[in-house]
């Protein structure tokens, strides 16, 4: 846009700002237009998510700056844009040809990084090396899809590559969709590494080096972010807008004085209160949708008395109060993951209700059954990091269990000590969350209930005929084995119910507070911000 | 005068390198893992211990703190895991934006404060003594993120006359070219009237929250200590001799009140610098308290050590000063150093 028709198309606009009693000049009532205003608690610590220790926040940044070879479709849920796990859509990819035993993709011609240089399966290849061999979380997330070394990436041509498959696993298509698989400036950084930086860490911390929709003009960690449109993207249609700017709003009342005062135009961590008030009110448009493949759950430790009795775990998952936490804690911003019903069939999906409901007459014979009829003593255990849900849901949860004779101590853990706390697997009692970048029904129990005993099998859980299952639905969905993959997912899921050792919750939803004139959201996997398809009206 | 200076700094060496000596040892015992905390969400073990690697802590304690005092004799704070950013980078932008906050807040409280103490001594059991009284035990029983969450509530989001409470500059304006590190000196050097004032229209409301705070002690300290110097024989003598009241207690009475003042206000400044997390949270202003608590819960040693150092260094400086200033207020204090 040059000068004039940047006059002439905004005359109006300018014109109303002069006249108003302007606090802003009218360039930055202009700009204002243009740009779309984001708040929320944290911000990120690293612009690389093959960083050391990059965040959550650290995601949407590199989600919105890197282009991968390929991406989701998007499908409707409630009426919201919902990333289609089944439907795939090329982003530097034009063309992607799956084989027995690999998958080829050919790049697109006009692809070109935020520096002009051509991508070329050079850089893709180099990028898929640096995510397998940097070590950390990147190495891992790639090898959920069987993606290990760097041999599996083989340049054919300037601009084909193909990934050769180890061995034959569902989630190796999808695991190249995530944000781990970005593609960099493989020229751009090798200018920029140390001896001791191979891979120039230290200098994609802090620059974006991708060819993706926008890239970051100004980062001041702790405060702020300013995202500027890449004009060059040629891997969709050019987002609408302009620049975003994301700014660090620790305190969740301000952020919704920001966002009522119309201010802030985003924010999406504020606590459930505050969305279920503003939903009512209507002044802003607000968005719930739920977390994939993600469950609130109360973990008990299987190792140990008391829960390493399976009467006991069931005494317990009859004495939570469900509806109450529905109702006083999520304000029913959630989807309940109990009370299935009385011989409602189990479903080859994931997340499902389990069948238990709030029935104390029944708990109490259990613990009788148990010999627990005078109760027994037990902390639990909940991170601060998500106290608006944690805390007056193990409050309640500990009421409840008074009644049963258990006699709980409530135990605050700090978000930094709470992973440490998860790995040493000695907490008896405890409430948590998990979901899967990858929504597979297998992929979330092959962390979570599986006996190799990840960190989010948080109940030490290890069952001979749980493996089983969760290994055949694995093989049967890599060789395309329906019938045999139904049977092993509706397995695992009744046997997690009958031996409970986690007692699911409920499915969180994602809440997102937008102004009027805002619109265009999309949930991800991720649970981050997409600003390629949001628009200013 | 110079060699007071030096003798001063040299007995502040000792202290220092204790500091430094405490702080490595206070971070290490605290509870928490870093490696863990930023192996990410889907961590194994051996992703951990890769980490841990990666970070340098697999190393000997001794090993780490010969490694930290090296590069601290570069100058070399070592680098955030949090933000990814060099501490000392770090600290240098966020010291003159909790300075401008605190110096502003201090200032305010100050005019306020100190004639309201005065005119509390002079008027001893009437009713501007209970005024005083009632103003400063609301201020300082209020918490202030309370008070702040209040200011933002009534002039922000009723009223509307202040501007949102987004940090140091509204997100339109970009900061001024940096002399002093302070928005509102910086903008006026480079002759930006629109950035100082939208900079200053920031400052009001937590400035406003730090002295309403910081005026119990103020207030407090200077009444107490006007009516001991009221009641002493020089103040007598100068009023027998016939002196008007505001000479007496300007220039006779005042001045020798001033030293209690003085030492309180330098305990108030450091304490407000390091302390006022609170503010800056609800501010969202990127000061130096809330860079350290944040980095404090992530278990992310070096801004930890980093702040308590630089607070150090703070508190030997602001207590030379304070030293030196004794001597200009009262020439006695001189001879005794």
């Amino acid at each position: 846009m040059n000068r004039r028709t940047f006059i002439m198309s905004t005359g109006a606009a300018a014109v109303s700002a002069v006249a108003a009693p302007a606090v802003w000049s009218p360039a930055r009532a202009q700009s204002r237009q243009e740009t779309l205003l984001i708040v929320s608690e944290s911000g990120p610590n690293n612009l690389d998510i093959h960083g050391v220790g990059t965040n959550v926040p650290g995601y949407e940044c590199s989600w919105n700056c890197y282009d991968r070879l390929i991406s989701h479709e998007m499908k409707s849920v409630d009426g919201v844009p919902y990333y289609d796990r089944d439907k795939y859509k090329p982003e530097l990819a034009e063309d992607m040809s799956i084989g027995d035993m690999s998958v080829t993709f050919r790049l697109r011609k006009d692809a070109v990084f935020q520096d002009g240089t051509p991508v070329t399966a050079k850089d893709v290849k180099w990028s898929l090396d640096r995510a397998v061999t940097v070590g950390g979380f990147p190495r891992f997330q790639m090898k959920a899809g069987s993606l290990e070394k760097p041999e599996q990436f083989v340049v054919v041509d300037e601009r084909t590559v193909r990934v050769d498959f180890i061995r034959k696993d569902r989630l190796t298509i999808p695991d190249l969709a995530v944000v781990v698989p970005c593609v960099l400036n493989s020229e751009l950084v090798k200018k920029n590494v140390a001896p001791n930086d191979p891979w120039g860490l230290e200098y994609v911390k802090q620059n974006t080096v991708g060819s993706g929709a926008y890239r970051v003009a100004k980062w001041t960690p702790g405060t702020e972010v300013v995202f500027e449109r890449n004009d060059k993207w040629t891997a969709g249609p050019l987002p609408k807008v302009r620049r975003v700017i994301w700014r660090m709003v620790p305190s969740a009342g301000n952020r919704r004085a920001l966002l009522e005062r119309g201010d802030a135009d985003i924010s999406y961590d504020l606590p459930n209160k505050d969305f279920s008030e503003l939903k009512s009110n209507g002044k802003l448009s607000i968005v719930s949708v739920p977390y994939s493949n993600g469950v609130q759950y109360i973990g008990m430790n299987v190792t140990k008395p008391p829960f390493d009795n399976l009467k006991v775990r069931q005494a317990v998952a009859y004495a939570i109060p469900y509806q109450k936490i529905m109702d006083a804690v999520l304000y029913g911003l959630a989807n309940p993951m109990f009370g299935k019903g009385e011989g409602a069939p189990t479903e080859v999906k994931w997340p499902q209700a389990s069948p238990y409901l709030t029935d104390m007459s029944k708990a109490k014979q259990l613990m009788a059954e148990a010999g627990y009829s005078n109760g027994f003593e037990v902390p639990i255990s909940f991170d601060l990091g998500f106290a608006v849900v944690n805390e007056p849901l193990c409050v309640l949860v500990q009421e409840s269990l008074a009644e049963l004779g258990i006699r709980t101590t409530i135990n605050k853990i700090p978000g930094s000590n709470w992973r440490t706390e998860l790995n040493k697997k000695e907490m008896p009692l405890f409430t948590n969350v998990f979901s899967g970048w990858l929504d597979y029904p297998e992929y979330f129990f092959f962390w979570c209930y599986h006996g190799q005993n990840s960190v989010f099998n948080t109940m030490s859980y290890q069952n001979p005929k749980m493996d089983a299952l969760i290994d055949g639905a694995r093989a049967a969905a890599a060789n395309g084995d329906t019938a045999a993959y139904e049977k092993d997912v509706k397995g695992f899921v009744d046997l997690a119910v009958s031996d409970i050792p986690r007692i699911p919750l409920f499915q969180p939803y994602v809440n997102v507070a937008m102004q009027k004139n805002v619109s265009g959201y999309e949930y991800w996997f991720h649970r981050r911000l997409d600003y390629r398809a949001l628009v200013k009206g | 005068m110079a060699s007071i200076v030096l003798k001063r700094l040299a007995t502040a060496i000792p202290s220092l390198i204790g500091v430094i000596f405490v702080s490595f040892l206070l971070t290490r015992v605290l509870p928490g893992d870093t490696a863990s905390y930023f192996a990410g969400p889907a961590a194994t073990p051996q992703a951990i211990a890769e980490v841990r690697k990666q970070l340098g802590l697999d190393k000997s304690l001794p090993e780490q703190f010969a490694r930290y005092v090296a590069d601290l004799a570069h100058g070399d704070l070592g680098n955030s895991l949090t933000t990814g950013r060099p501490v000392v980078a770090e600290i240098a932008n966020r010291l003159p934006a909790s300075g401008e906050l605190t110096l502003l807040g201090l200032l305010i409280a100050l005019t306020i404060a100190v004639p309201l103490g005065i005119l509390a001594a002079i008027r001893e059991g009437l009713w501007i003594d209970h005024v005083c009284r009632v103003i400063v035990t609301t201020g300082v029983s209020l918490p202030v993120f309370f008070t702040g969450l209040l200011l933002v509530y009534v002039f922000y989001f009723q009223l509307g006359w202040s501007p949102a409470p987004l940090g140091r500059l509204d997100v339109f304006y970009s900061a001024p070219p940096q002399v002093t590190g302070f928005y509102v000196v910086d903008s006026l050097i480079a002759r930006d009237f629109e950035t100082f004032r939208a900079a200053f229209a920031q400052l009001i409301l937590p400035a406003a929250t730090l002295a309403i705070f910081s005026l119990a002690p103020l207030a407090r300290i200077t009444r107490g200590s006007m009516l001991a110097v009221m009641g002493s024989d020089f103040v007598r003598t100068a009023r027998a001799s016939g002196l008007t009241p505001k000479t007496v207690i300007l220039t006779y009475a005042f001045r020798n009140a001033m030293l209690p003042v003085v030492t309180t206000l330098g305990m108030v400044f450091s304490f407000l610098l390091g302390a006022n997390v609170l503010v800056e949270k609800v501010f969202a202003w990127p000061g130096i308290g809330s860079y350290a608590v944040e980095a404090l819960l992530a278990s992310d040693y070096a801004p930890v050590q980093g702040f308590v150092l630089a607070m150090a260094v703070l508190y030997v400086a602001l207590n030379l000063m304070i030293d030196l200033l004794y001597g200009v207020i009262d020439p006695r204090v001189r001879l005794e150093a």
